[in-house]
């Protein structure tokens, strides 16, 4: 963090290699992190349960938007049974796991930021080392690897709340049989676009939870620089969230 | 020591949760043979077809254009190769006479495919696991439009032996091509 002296793409480089050698120093430390289970069910506890409520509200907006967002295109072409279809494809393959991904910024990204670096302010880490514990293994791993398991089965409930949003306005609003909606959605949907979603929302909880522990553990040990730090997270986080989603959409595409 | 209990189970149902969602979204969703098939409220009446087009299980089954029922089960008949569809009625609808006709209709020109029952004048009705015996085929569309070629072609020149395939419904599917 501290650079100092280096222009702007030296910096910006020599910060993609800090975040990828910090990424090396978690790896290499989540096996013994592992022989203290407690400590990552709290953390799957604090980013994905207390996550739960925003992600599956969230869900449930989405799909009734897109169940009308659908209806309203495809009643033009009067298929307005297929809309199963546009809500199933839109929620597995984008917006289920983009959308969670940036609420999972926004709600446990931020916290994991202004904790650790809170941590770091207030000098934590630095008696954890004074003892002979390393800090990135009880500290920094378990958060990592908390919100990498958290965020693909928000996901994944995301999507499910929202396909049933979307039968809400689509079935029981719109008159489309629900038949239709399920039974189109069901012949439509392969395998491969559900695993395509999945694949997505593993590499956001990737990306989203280094991007968080990364911030608080380099954050400037202030008020201010957590403050900073955590503001990083969202923007960084929801830039790279957008960014893999083109890269894998554009994979995925090209495969089929 | 409370707490910890209560955190460990939270945390347990979260991910007991997702990774049930997940399993929904691998096996409900895509055509896996592991799909759970809904619950079975009314009665059952098969009818034969000779081409379904895409008909679907879970299609819609209407009477008058009211959906009455959905469609339960396709299968093949090995020895006529025809298309056996089970149909299931909601029970309320119980009195449809059992002369009554069922053919595989179309939801617009891009729409799924569904069943439409035309009520025969027969006083006994279909019982549970009847066979409905007037059945109307779907339309393909790629037939009528090879029909309607032959038609064009043979009636060109000479027009003593076109012997129109299928007049009527040509002209119809002109206009709607014109859409």
């Amino acid at each position: 963090m501290s650079a100092g002296v280096d222009s702007i793409p030296v910096a910006a480089i020599r910060r993609v290699g800090a975040v990828g050698v910090f990424l090396g120093q978690i790896l290499a430390r989540i096996p013994a992190s592992l022989g203290k289970p407690s400590l990552l069910i709290a953390q799957i506890y604090n980013a994905g349960a207390r996550s739960l409520v925003i992600v599956m509200m969230s869900g449930l907006f989405v799909g009734m938007v897109l169940g009308l967002q659908g209806f309203n295109l495809l009643q033009r072409f009067g298929s307005a049974d297929q809309v199963g279809v546009a809500v199933a494809l839109g929620l597995l393959k984008e917006l289920g796991p983009v959308v969670t991904a940036l609420l999972f910024a926004g709600r446990a990204g931020t916290s994991l930021t202004s904790e650790i670096g809170l941590m770091k302010a207030t000098d934590q880490l630095t008696a954890m080392q004074m003892m002979a514990v390393d800090p990135v293994r009880y500290v920094v791993a378990p958060r990592f690897l908390g919100g990498f398991i958290a965020l693909p089965l928000l996901a994944a409930m995301f999507s499910i709340v929202g396909l049933y949003g979307g039968q809400l306005i689509a079935v029981a609003q719109m008159g489309v049989d629900s038949g239709a909606y399920w039974s189109n959605m069901q012949n439509a949907v392969a395998l491969r676009d559900v695993s395509e979603g999945v694949w997505k929302s593993v590499a956001f909880g990737l990306a989203c939870s280094l991007v968080a522990v990364y911030e608080g553990f380099h954050a400037a040990p202030t008020a201010e620089g957590v403050g900073l730090a955590t503001t990083r997270t969202v923007v960084v986080s929801s830039v790279l969230v957008l960014l893999i989603d083109f890269l894998l959409t554009a994979a995925f595409f090209t495969n089929s | 020591m409370q707490s910890n209990r209560s955190l460990e189970i939270g945390t347990g149902l979260f991910v007991l949760l997702g990774f049930a969602a997940l399993a929904f979204l691998t096996t409900q969703l895509p055509g896996s043979s592991l799909r759970i098939k809904g619950g079975d409220s009314g009665y059952k009446v098969l009818a034969a077809f000779d081409n379904i087009g895409d008909l679907k299980e879970g299609s819609p089954v209407t009477l008058a254009g009211v959906r009455i029922g959905r469609v339960e089960g396709i299968a093949i008949d090995s020895r006529t190769f025809k298309a056996d569809v089970t149909l299931r009625i909601d029970r309320q609808y119980s009195e449809i006479p059992d002369d009554s006709d069922a053919s595989i209709q179309t939801a617009g020109l891009l729409g799924g495919k569904y069943i439409g029952l035309t009520p025969g004048g027969s006083e006994t009705f279909l019982k549970d696991g009847g066979q409905i015996e007037l059945t109307q085929s779907a339309l393909v569309l790629e037939n009528l439009i090879n029909k309607l070629f032959a038609n064009i072609a043979s009636k060109g020149p000479d027009q003593q032996n076109g012997q129109a395939a299928a007049p009527t419904p040509a002209p119809a599917v002109v206009d709607k091509e014109k859409k």
